[in-house]
């Protein structure tokens, strides 16, 4: 397939390539939430972002929630965007722009108490915006390879045939990514808990080893802390009636995504990785934390296992849900894009990965995933450090 | 019948079922040895393939997923009742 990883981006100016090409209208504080929805009520055309983030908050949380806000607008897969704030919020528009004012990226800004209030505030966005869409329409696009692509990784509601099938099939495209010169993103620190032995394993430096050593110690301190002895059972009702027991059962099917490529470098949450390969981020297990994270880092599409089904999206990100079972395929196939169940009736493992790299590159050429069709796109930002 | 039982690393010492399995049911791994179960064991958990002594480790995908919590027989249904992590 290498000579085939071919398909038709948008090359941004800080030379990240795009598969998608949205208009993006984001609500810098809560408090604009309202007005962005009315501008997508409007203009559906548009990917409109709110969150439930305001002021008053820690400066270690405020950094974050700079930090992936920004990650968000720069992220390729985002062409244009419309920032609309309040006017009196920590998380300004004017501080958001200058975080992202080198991506070189066309954005125009609408602050609600400046302009008079939520109506004109959502006539003036959606004017900002229809322009924005005309001019993305005619941006050219660019051959793209798989040394374009970063891919992230999240596994949510997992069962026992999460780690037995999906995961591992989803490890086996990610070795094969890698080869091609792509980098995926492993995340969800949480879940790495109880399986530092094979990952340490797969560590290319001390370096990598000690910071992955440092992250997976320092989340389990914290469930200890947290969570006391509820903490080795880490897993949601779903996960056990699923038939897993134990966090680390359920961490070493976890990683069996991440492949067997080695471990090139450990980021923090949201960061830009700086190496190509398999890299690793600092995230919580929550996956629409985890999410947006790695679209922060300028993931343009995430491979999402479950096990028990999940509908979740991501804005301006495609997510690839990949079943662990064949059930689940057929009880939710509006919401499943590959069933990677058929290892249990006899697929190999390389065969499904095959099928999910497949896939991946349908989906750089253009295909929607369910997901997308669904409108499925929530987004949260990870608070206190990453969480669980 | 048979069910078809999933071990992922030859170290291990419980497999998952790919069925719901009944007492007596055998469970049949890929290189083709059996463990007859003593006890239903609903798809997706996992099956004992050898006694395992209370406070011993359970092993899956070759690393260790927690202790017995009392002695385990081959062919027992493992989960919450008999397996706790305790890291």
């Amino acid at each position: 397939m290498s000579e085939d990883f071919v398909f038709q981006g948008w090359r941004r100016a800080d030379g990240r390539m795009g598969i998608r090409n949205h208009c993006l209208v984001l609500a810098t504080v809560a408090c604009a939430a309202g007005v962005v929805r009315e501008v997508w009520r409007r203009l559906p055309e548009v990917v409109s972002v709110e969150h439930a983030h305001g002021c008053g908050r820690g400066g270690p949380d405020l950094g974050l929630q700079v930090k992936t806000l920004a990650g968000l607008v720069q992220n390729p897969n985002v062409g244009a965007v419309v920032l609309v704030g309040l006017g009196c919020e920590v998380v300004s528009v004017r501080l958001l722009k200058g975080a992202v004012a080198r991506s070189g990226k066309p954005l125009e800004t609408v602050v609600i108490q400046e302009v008079g209030g939520s109506r004109k505030a959502a006539d003036r966005a959606e004017g900002l915006a229809r322009r924005l869409l005309g001019e993305l329409e005619s941006l050219p696009r660019e051959r793209g390879t798989a040394a374009d692509l970063m891919v992230g990784l999240e596994c949510g509601g997992s069962d026992t045939f999460s780690g037995l099938t999906a995961n591992p099939a989803v490890g086996k495209a990610v070795d094969r990514l890698v080869e091609l010169g792509g980098t995926a993103i492993l995340a969800e620190t949480t879940e790495m808990i109880g399986a530092l032995g094979p990952l340490l394993r797969l560590a290319e430096s001390e370096e990598v080893a000690a910071k992955l050593k440092a992250n997976v110690e320092r989340q389990e301190a914290r469930a200890r802390e947290i969570l006391g002895p509820l903490a080795d059972g880490v897993l949601a009702p779903g996960n056990v009636e699923g038939g897993l027991t134990t966090i680390a059962e359920k961490s070493l099917g976890c990683i069996a995504k991440g492949g067997s490529s080695p471990i090139r470098e450990v980021v923090d949450y949201g960061d830009r990785p700086s190496r190509q390969g398999l890299v690793v981020m600092d995230t919580p297990g929550y996956d629409i934390e985890s999410l947006a994270g790695m679209a922060a880092a300028g993931a343009q599409a995430v491979l999402f296992t479950t096990g028990r089904g999940t509908p979740v999206g991501f804005p301006a990100v495609p997510v690839i849900k990949i079943s662990s079972n064949s059930e689940l395929f057929e009880a939710m196939p509006d919401d499943i894009d590959l069933d990677a169940g058929i290892v249990l009736a006899g697929k190999s493992i390389d065969e499904v990965g095959e099928q999910i790299l497949g896939l991946l590159l349908r989906v750089a050429r253009g295909q929607k995933t369910k997901a997308e069709v669904n409108g499925q796109a929530v987004f949260a930002i990870a608070q206190g450090g990453p969480a669980f | 019948m048979a069910v078809l039982g999933i071990r992922v690393h030859p170290r291990d010492n419980v497999a998952v079922v790919a069925a719901d399995v009944q007492a007596g049911d055998l469970v049949r791994l890929d290189d083709g040895s059996e463990v007859a179960a003593v006890e239903a064991i609903p798809r997706g958990s996992k099956v004992a393939l050898c006694g395992i002594a209370s406070g011993g480790a359970v092993i899956r995908y070759g690393e260790e997923i927690g202790r017995a919590t009392k002695d385990i027989a081959a062919g027992e249904y493992v989960h919450t009742h008999n397996l706790a992590g305790g890291r």
